[in-house]
């Protein structure tokens, strides 16, 4: 590894700057990413929370959306919180298209209800880093089905709420909003190997690397 | 109380409050006064509406004591729409709050762009699950508000004018504020809190962040894709367009238009492309032609 890891913020609409300094804290340098130009020479890419509406719309029109979901083809690590979650699922309940897409999970938006059933808890987290996490819901989606292939790491209640497949990791709840760094972490390790086997860090003899 | 703990975890903290702001940045937020508006809202990538009987524009023309708009109308846009929906209370009046809260409203705008009902005290915010979003002219009235409670912050300007030119300086106030917070000796900070009228603590926390506490849009004014680029570049994290859209020729384009413009505030290329052909912006309003009563940003303690 020599060149610092280059991770993605998608930058359409929402919470840019909070995940940025989580990925900083973790070593990496983060990028905004708002065209299909940003994608280039990415080892991982964050999709922040936001308005899936929003994302959809400008992210939709320009194409990015299917840049996006070819650059996950590839590999790309992708870590995705509350709306970002609903953009890594294959299913969206009540008709919506995927989005990105790639991992087996149907989800509901706004399961939660409206604001005011928005929350702070405590729940455990298997696999990822050590003890529970403080978990900060806000207008989250529901999970509503777990594909076989799909790794369950935290639950709220019976309700799946951070689930992985592979380089990508879907979270309903809002880890950039903490000091919480064991889902950024785990994508700068997924972002290193990603970076170690494709031909990303060829860039770097083409001297346009990071 | 605010926080209440059970079976669904914490609600009301201010983690949750502030947080769904920060999940708005980067946004547009419209007002929009049925339901119709705010599917063309939805559909044209808006991360929020404003529930309101009436957009400031239609206020200033209409005149009188502008109040809480009707329930039933709220209840029509939020049935309307899956993204999060806004609604105004008049300035310190906490019943209309509690409504609007009843009402499972996403966020209440104690605005100015509403009569006041109280000329000395805001709503106490702390006591409400739902978040709120205030007005600020300058630091000082920014941080008064985040110390009642406020989740948000958006610079006033001067709403139904289509004019920019008070959203600027407000935002510009507030920004020269931080700087000048950031650039002070520590034992310069006391006196700086009684200039700005606002708690030692909050301007002991800006002066070492060199930000606000909470999330800062612009607004009152706003009318052109250019206009929120700039208010973008100027700091804001988001902007709100009240009259500008639908006082417009062409409100689906010019909404879909501003949206993106904020999304690219900095790349020109993108602003020119989606400034093209969008028929006539809202009239707007000069304002050195409005009598002192007249200004809605004055409004507010």
């Amino acid at each position: 590894m020599t060149h610092p890891l280059r991770i993605g913020v998608l930058a359409i609409q929402g919470a840019v700057s909070e995940h940025e300094r989580a990925l900083r804290a973790v070593g990496a340098d983060p990028v905004r990413v708002r065209d299909e130009r940003g994608l280039d020479l990415l080892d991982g890419l964050v999709v922040p929370g936001g308005e899936t509406t929003t994302l959809r719309r400008v992210a939709g029109d320009s194409g990015l959306i299917d840049a996006l979901r070819a650059r996950r083809r590839d590999g790309l690590p992708i870590l995705g919180t509350c709306a970002g979650m609903i953009a890594l699922a294959d299913e969206i309940a009540d008709g919506d298209t995927p989005l990105i897409g790639g991992l087996d999970i149907s989800v509901r938006r706004n399961g939660y209800g409206r604001q005011v059933a928005s929350c702070e808890a405590q729940i455990a987290c298997d696999g990822l880093g050590t003890g529970p996490v403080e978990a900060v819901f806000i207008r989250a989606p529901v999970v509503e089905r777990v594909g076989e292939g799909v790794t369950i790491h935290a639950r709220y209640g019976d309700t799946p709420v951070a689930v992985s497949d592979g380089p990508l990791m879907a979270v309903a709840f809002h880890p950039e909003l903490t000091a919480d760094l064991r889902f950024h972490q785990w994508l700068a390790d997924q972002a290193r190997e990603y970076a170690a086997r494709s031909d990303v860090h060829t860039k770097e003899g083409l001297g346009v690397g990071a | 109380m605010a926080e209440q703990s059970g079976a669904n975890g914490r609600t009301g903290t201010s983690l949750v409050k502030s947080g769904l702001a920060q999940m708005l940045k980067g946004g547009v937020i419209m007002d929009v006064v049925n339901a119709d508006q705010a599917r063309i809202a939805e559909e044209a990538g808006a991360c929020a509406v404003m529930a309101l009987e009436r957009i400031p524009a239609d206020i200033r023309a209409h005149g009188g004591v502008a109040r809480m708009s009707d329930p039933d109308l709220i209840m029509g846009i939020k049935d309307a729409v899956s993204i999060p929906v806004m609604a105004k209370c008049r300035i310190g009046h906490f019943v209309e709050a509690q409504i609007l809260q009843s009402l499972e409203i996403d966020y209440i705008d104690e605005s100015e762009v509403l009569t006041p009902a109280d000329d000395a005290h805001h709503v106490d915010k702390h006591g409400f699950t739902v978040p709120f979003v205030c007005g600020a002219t300058d630091l000082g009235e920014a941080l008064r508000r985040i110390n009642e409670g406020a989740a948000m912050i958006r610079t006033k300007g001067e709403a139904g004018t289509g004019n920019v030119v008070e959203a600027v300086r407000h935002m510009r106030a507030i920004h020269g504020g931080i700087a000048r917070l950031r650039a002070a000796r520590p034992d310069e900070l006391y006196a700086a809190a009684k200039d700005l009228r606002a708690p030692f603590e909050l301007v002991v926390a800006v002066a070492e962040s060199g930000e606000l506490p909470v999330v800062n849009f612009s607004a009152g004014g706003i009318a052109t894709p250019a206009d929120a680029a700039l208010m973008m570049q100027l700091g804001a994290d988001g902007v709100f367009v009240g009259s500008g859209i639908f006082k417009s020729e062409a409100p689906a384009a010019r909404a879909r238009a501003i949206v993106e413009a904020v999304t690219h505030f900095s790349d020109p290329d993108v602003l020119a492309r989606v400034s093209a052909g969008l028929k006539d912006a809202m009239p707007g309003i000069e304002i050195g032609s409005l009598a002192e009563g007249e200004l809605l940003q004055t409004r507010g303690w």
